[in-house]
């Protein structure tokens, strides 16, 4: 009996018009495709992207240059220079990141004490000459005034599992 | 006049093809000029409304007969330079064959034996005539044993040359594709319904 | 108008009948090059859908993205403006006429094909074994490409590839045979003729097995999916058109198309009724569209080129000596077997409905049999 049905399903093609009936079925479900820029997937409040320098509420600069971020750093894509202010204060006169080395680990934003140095959820930025990739301390400091309402948002809805 | 036309294009096409063949150098070439010949002499037949046959040419000719030539030239490292080294030494005596030859065949077929009164021009056929329809129904009736007996000896060639050449080389392990088809899931795999076992070995499982 | 005819009339017989058949070949080679530019977007749609993604759909016309329907013009302007690489050592002359050979052959067989009762290029009395000796010339292009590319990966793929072909050339033109037989002529018209009567009259149903044998022969013979083990990317890249890039390329590309297009459309004229409609002979068929014509034609040979693209992405490739083995020692067999079988029903006339019928039968079981008791189940419960 079975290798009657056997004999027969090999004479009707039985496995391959299976085969097809299963592809011909997927070809009527939904499409998974998000159709990249009007729509975007979903991202998390922790995602690791272009890097900004954070101020406290009054306007003074979190940084210290205690030069733990660019101890840290696997890439070694952090460069700091650091000198006593007029006022007394420890801070830097150069803090340079190398986007072409940085591997956007984070390393740098769970090294800081003072939740200085962070990863925004920026993704979407490029550079259109050479040197653009090169964040030095102002563009840090702008990118980081920018977006300090989002970068606030993402710590504190993190903050539970920090 | 413009059959005329076609049939000296093709002639001519087919001259040059013919000469091509056996000088250049490159023996890939010559195989491919070959085929030209082919095309143009298929060309010529069809002028002679002889449609099956000129298709038929191409068909085996060009198609399967010329693959082949093809295959085993590229494969093989013929060495031309080599093979034409005596061409000068040997130019008088094959020209002289060559001439002799050409007289003796304009003297057997020429005017007048095959001439126009012996041999009248062909009439051209009515429009219906189907040179395929004309071959089957005198291959298959008249000639229907000379048919098979070609079919056969065209058998014993080819049984012949592979009973002499075929060699199993048991040193060379090779799949058998029907054996692997006709595999059946029900021969490999047996489901075995068992108790569970306790987990290290203990019975309540800690 | 009278202007027109009269001079028309005025040129010479010879130049009108030249004239004449330029345009045919034009009114038919325009939309087949348009249609293979197509195909190449609805194979990367179809297959896409059916992987559950969509295909390319952003470049457009003039600006909107119109599903993707400028993909092809995209990538023929990008193809023209690619350098034509030659490899080192190539042989020029070979290199740049073995696309030429494959384009050549895949167009000329076009000129057989009745798309209409009342539309041929060329009505010649031998049509049939024209096609065939048509296809049989484009293994030539494969086999110059791998040669003149000298490069030992391009040649072998040339090699295997120009071997399958000429295997299932061998299956096909059996098929054909069959078909031959079956309608009495060589002359593709009177084909189609002899399949009048309706979706039964059609040679699909007491031809059942060559019908299978001939799709899947055109299959492997324009080297597609499940047969693609010469141009199987990721096995020897792109096998004998390796080193082919820009324009030359292109051409290769037009050719496998144009030539699984030319398969479709033989199927369909040989097996399906060509342009005949199914609701022939029925009252149905007086009304506008349902009555024969072109678009038959063409919806058939859709449904065909749909096939090729369904069969790319259900199944994995075959391997070669499956290939050669499935050509010789399966599909020539059945052909001889049904070529037997056939020839008697042609003479026995009841034998021939008998067929018909069986034919039917078997399609319609085994169609009703995979959509409801198809289903691919896990095969039984080994883990917990």
């Amino acid at each position: 009996m079975n290798g009657f049905r056997h004999f027969f399903k090999s004479f009707m093609l039985w496995e391959l018009l299976v085969g097809m009936r299963l592809t011909g079925r997927y070809l009527f479900k939904r499409k998974v495709t998000v159709q990249y820029p009007e729509e975007k997937t979903p991202m998390s409040p922790r995602f690791r992207g272009l890097h900004a320098l954070r101020r406290y509420p009054n306007g003074e600069e979190r940084c210290i240059a205690c030069k733990l971020c660019e101890a840290v750093c696997p890439a070694l894509a952090i460069t700091i220079d650091s000198e006593v202010r007029e006022d007394g204060s420890r801070r830097t006169t150069r803090y340079d990141i190398d986007l072409v080395k940085c591997i956007f680990c984070g390393f740098c934003e769970e090294s800081c004490p003072v939740d200085s140095i962070v990863e925004t959820r920026i993704h979407e930025y490029h550079g259109e000459k050479r040197g653009d990739l090169y964040m030095t301390k102002e563009k840090l400091l702008a990118v980081g005034d920018k977006w300090e309402a989002q970068i606030a948002a993402d710590r504190a809805e993190d903050a539970r599992y920090r | 006049m413009s059959q005329l036309v076609i049939f000296f294009v093709f002639a001519a096409i087919m001259v040059f093809a013919g000469v091509m063949v056996i000088t250049v150098r490159n023996a890939v070439h010559s195989a491919l000029f070959l085929v030209l010949a082919f095309f143009s002499s298929a060309a010529i037949w069809l002028l002679m409304e002889a449609e099956f046959l000129a298709i038929v040419l191409v068909l085996v000719y060009v198609g399967a007969v010329m693959v082949l030539f093809l295959f085993v030239v590229m494969m093989l490292d013929v060495n031309t330079a080599r093979l034409k080294e005596g061409f000068i030494r040997y130019l008088p005596v094959g020209l002289l064959v060559a001439v002799l030859i050409a007289f003796q065949l304009i003297m057997v077929v020429g005017g007048e034996r095959f001439g126009l009164e012996d041999y009248p021009k062909p009439v051209p056929k009515a429009a219906d005539y189907s040179n395929t329809e004309a071959l089957g129904a005198v291959l298959y009736t008249e000639y229907l044993f000379a048919f098979e007996v070609a079919a056969v000896i065209l058998l014993v060639a080819i049984v012949a040359a592979i009973s002499l050449t075929m060699r199993r080389r048991n040193t060379v392990k090779t799949q058998k594709p029907e054996m692997q088809v006709a595999v059946r899931r029900e021969d490999r795999i047996r489901i075995v319904s068992m108790a569970s076992e306790p987990r290290n070995g203990r019975e309540d499982g800690s | 108008m009278e202007f027109f005819t009269d001079m028309w009339m005025a040129l010479p017989e010879g130049l009108r009948a030249v004239l004449a058949a330029s345009t045919k070949i034009m009114m038919v080679v325009g939309p087949l090059m348009l249609a293979v530019a197509y195909v190449t977007l609805a194979e990367r749609k179809i297959i896409g859908r059916i992987q559950v993604r969509i295909g390319p759909n952003r470049v457009g016309f003039f600006g909107h993205s119109l599903w993707g329907l400028g993909q092809p013009i995209a990538d023929a302007v990008k193809l023209l403006f690619k350098e034509i690489v030659l490899p080192s050592g190539a042989n020029r002359v070979l290199f740049l006429i073995a696309p030429m050979l494959s384009l050549g052959p895949a167009l000329a067989a076009w000129a057989v094909l009745p798309l209409n009762a009342e539309f041929v290029i060329a009505d010649i009395n031998a049509g049939l074994l024209y096609i065939l000796a048509m296809t049989s010339i484009g293994v030539y292009g494969v086999i110059v490409a791998g040669w003149a590319s000298n490069s030992k990966y391009a040649f072998l793929g040339a090699m295997r590839s120009a071997a399958q072909i000429v295997s299932y050339e061998i299956a096909m033109g059996f098929a054909l045979v069959v078909v031959l037989m079956a309608a009495g002529s060589l002359n593709i018209r009177d084909i189609v003729l002899a399949q009048e009567g309706g979706v039964l009259g059609w040679f699909w149903a007491p031809l059942l097995p060559m019908f299978l044998v001939y799709f899947i022969s055109g299959v492997a013979e324009t080297n597609r999916a499940p047969f693609d083990v010469a141009e199987g990317e990721s096995e020897i890249v792109a096998g004998f058109h390796v080193d082919y890039s820009g324009m030359a390329f292109a051409v290769f590309f037009l050719a496998e198309y144009a030539n699984m297009i030319l398969i479709a459309a033989l199927a369909a004229i040989l097996f399906l009724g060509g342009w005949l409609s199914p609701f022939e002979g029925t009252a149905l068929a007086s009304l506008p569209l349902l009555g024969n014509g072109i678009h038959w034609l063409l919806l058939k040979i859709a449904l065909f080129v749909f096939l090729y693209l369904w069969f790319r992405a259900t199944f994995p490739r075959y391997r070669y000596d499956q290939i050669m083995r499935l050509g010789w020692k399966v599909f020539i067999p059945v052909t001889l077997v049904w070529l037997v079988v056939v020839g008697v029903a042609v003479m026995y006339p009841p034998l021939w409905d008998w067929l018909t019928g069986f034919g039917l039968l078997a399609v319609a079981l085994t169609l009703l049999l995979v959509v409801f008791r198809g289903a691919v189940k896990p095969s039984g419960v080994i883990m917990p």
